[in-house]
């Protein structure tokens, strides 16, 4: 059972008092690093876990672990149970039934999941359900210019394999979808959208519910990256209506190893499968095999079965806090970053100015200083911080530059933190000898 | 002196800045068609995005010129600007050697301190041992004049 935050004691608003009572759930937040207080502002690239998602993946390792569908003892048994449980407490979470929840390692594995089955649906024999998955010369693939390298090379690989055209989306220069140009852009060509639900750049929330009306009112599918929404706000695939979704869960609050594919059922259930062998058929010959439906046609081989019970164990963490209070915390944290940001000389804030809503991160540019030089003063003063493209080199090229420095917060993070790593950007330019105002 | 002072020692900050060989033009990049004389090296760090393509020149089978273009943090620019004032004038050999002798301080993990007497304002750049992830960006240069001297007859 979930607990929404509807449904949680809680119901004010989260604040630093809350937060701190959070951060005793989170034993790493207590480091000190360089003989500083751990102030950890890189939970874009990878959260921490609460003692409940570790104390899960060990429960299990101490008391169930077996191999699941298949075998017919005890341990196997309930294996399989905690296994299949977890599909149901990360599907619910995301707002997708059980069989729409396909296990994968990452959000990156899911794209590439989903890349590789439709060029599976490209060539050679396949069904009549699989065709309309199929994409020749003359489609279309349209990604927009903000994607993560994940959401942009296995489609450039697909084109490359099908002779299928990549087009994108461009930004304004605030970092925001020119909408206008998305409406020139889709047409009865295009025949998968794929875009990012939230920037892990420029913090930017794009219009999921409008891009997906459009595309299918030409008969595009859709797929969502929900790396960066997953995590940070209340995510119901089914509202939104897109096609799939992908999300990682060691981005919010679980283990590496594991994330998540949704695909809407009757997709998943026509789709060709990308990785094959045990686990996902029902009959073998020496010939050809068929396969079972969704989710276990797409879980070839023995699964992140612990990682699986942690990942469910950070989705009840996170309902349990409740993701609209999660998300509005962070929206409050991020207009802080940006707004305290925008005060100090010489920076330059990527995506829009403060005022405008965004996700809880501001990636920045420091004028004469190198992003790796920020990175490591932050880092002296015990600051962690990701710097570079991000995986983002074309959006980063597109605003002129080669990397920046990001600070990503979470549920955990205060407004001490933010206010701390403000006062130490406010003293990078004058250390590497480049006061004065931006050339 | 704190970790960082020893990273970034005023020497570093000023030679990132002042990029002694840094002259390298924007058509001279494709470094094609080079007579037998002349190498060049593109290196670049995907982590980062540092970035050079450096060229060097020779004459009676000593360096004679070195030219580089580059992007990147304090640390590469810093290291490419001192090695660009150390090495013309000297032979294969020691060029060679002063590139090996800056390699093994720098994977030293700061178990070596280096010797001013072979390394010069390079010494400076000992700090970096300290920090494995900057290591790539103090050999980003080096690594570039090693492979564009081996190009050359």
């Amino acid at each position: 059972m979930i607990l929404k935050s509807a449904s949680h004691p809680h119901d004010g608003p989260l604040n630093d008092t809350e937060v701190l009572r959070i951060r005793n759930d989170f034993p790493i937040l207590e480091t000190q690093v360089n003989g500083k207080p751990l102030v950890y502002l890189d939970s874009g690239a990878t959260s921490q876990n609460p003692l409940s998602v570790m104390e899960a993946e060990q429960e299990y390792y101490e008391q169930r672990n077996s191999a699941v569908h298949r075998g017919a003892h005890t341990l196997a048994v309930e294996a399989t149970d905690v296994f299949e449980d977890a599909r149901s407490t990360v599907a619910a979470f995301i707002g997708a039934a059980d069989n729409e929840l396909v296990w994968t390692q990452n959000a990156t594995a899911g794209l590439n999941l989903i890349a590789y089955s439709f060029g599976n649906a490209s060539v050679g024999a396949v069904s009549e359900a699989a065709k309309k998955f199929a994409l020749a010369a003359g489609d279309e693939i349209l990604v927009t210019e903000m994607e993560h390298h994940a959401n942009l090379i296995p489609w450039q690989e697909l084109c490359r394999r099908t002779g299928a055209t990549l087009r994108f989306i461009p930004i304004h220069d605030d970092g925001t979808l020119d909408m206008s140009a998305a409406a020139t852009l889709i047409t009865e060509r295009t025949k998968v959208l794929a875009f990012t639900h939230v920037s892990n750049v420029t913090g930017v929330i794009n219009p999921v519910a409008e891009l997906t009306a459009m595309a299918h009112a030409v008969g595009a599918l859709v797929v969502l990256d929900a790396c960066q929404s997953a995590p940070h706000l209340p995510l119901d695939v089914k509202a939104l209506n897109v096609d799939f979704a992908v999300f990682s869960g060691h981005k919010m609050l679980g283990p590496t190893g594991i994330g998540g594919l949704y695909g809407r059922a009757e997709l998943l259930d026509s789709m060709p499968p990308f990785l094959t062998g045990g686990s996902m058929i029902t009959t073998v010959t020496m010939e050809e095999a068929a396969y079972l439906p969704a989710p276990q046609r797409f879980e070839a081989g023995t699964q992140p079965i612990s990682q699986a019970a942690a990942l469910a164990a950070a989705c009840n963490y996170l309902s349990e806090t409740g993701m609209e209070r999660i998300h509005a915390w962070e929206a409050e944290l991020g207009q802080r970053l940006v707004k305290g940001l925008e005060g100090i000389e010489g920076i330059r804030v990527l995506g829009p100015p403060s005022g405008v809503p965004r996700a809880g991160l501001a990636s920045f540019e420091v004028a004469g200083v190198h992003a790796h030089d920020v990175g490591q003063f932050l880092d002296a003063a015990g600051i962690a911080v990701r710097v570079g493209h991000h995986c983002a080199q074309p959006l980063h090229r597109r605003l002129g530059l080669n990397s920046s420095t990001r600070a990503s917060t979470y549920l955990y993070n205060t407004t001490g933190e933010v206010d701390a790593f403000l006062a130490a950007v406010a003293g990078v330019r004058s250390y590497f000898g480049v006061e004065g105002a931006a050339v | 002196m704190s970790a960082l002072d020893s990273l970034y020692q005023q020497i570093i900050l000023e030679e990132s800045k002042t990029r002694r060989g840094g002259d390298l033009r924007n058509d001279q990049l494709d470094g094609q068609h080079l007579p037998a004389n002349v190498g060049q090296c593109h290196q670049l760090n995907p982590v980062c995005g540092d970035e050079i393509t450096l060229r060097i020149e020779t004459a009676d089978s000593k360096v004679s010129g070195i030219h580089w273009a580059g992007d990147g943090c304090s640390i590469s620019m810093a290291s490419a600007s001192i090695l660009s004032d150390m090495v013309v004038g000297l032979d294969r050999g020691e060029v060679a050697a002063l590139i090996e002798s800056f390699r093994e301080v720098m994977r030293s993990r700061g178990k070596l301190v280096a010797d001013e007497e072979i390394l010069g304002d390079a010494a400076a750049l000992s700090g970096v041992s300290k920090f494995p992830a900057r290591v790539k960006c103090a050999m980003l240069a080096w690594v570039a004049a090693e492979d564009a001297l081996s190009q050359t007859l």
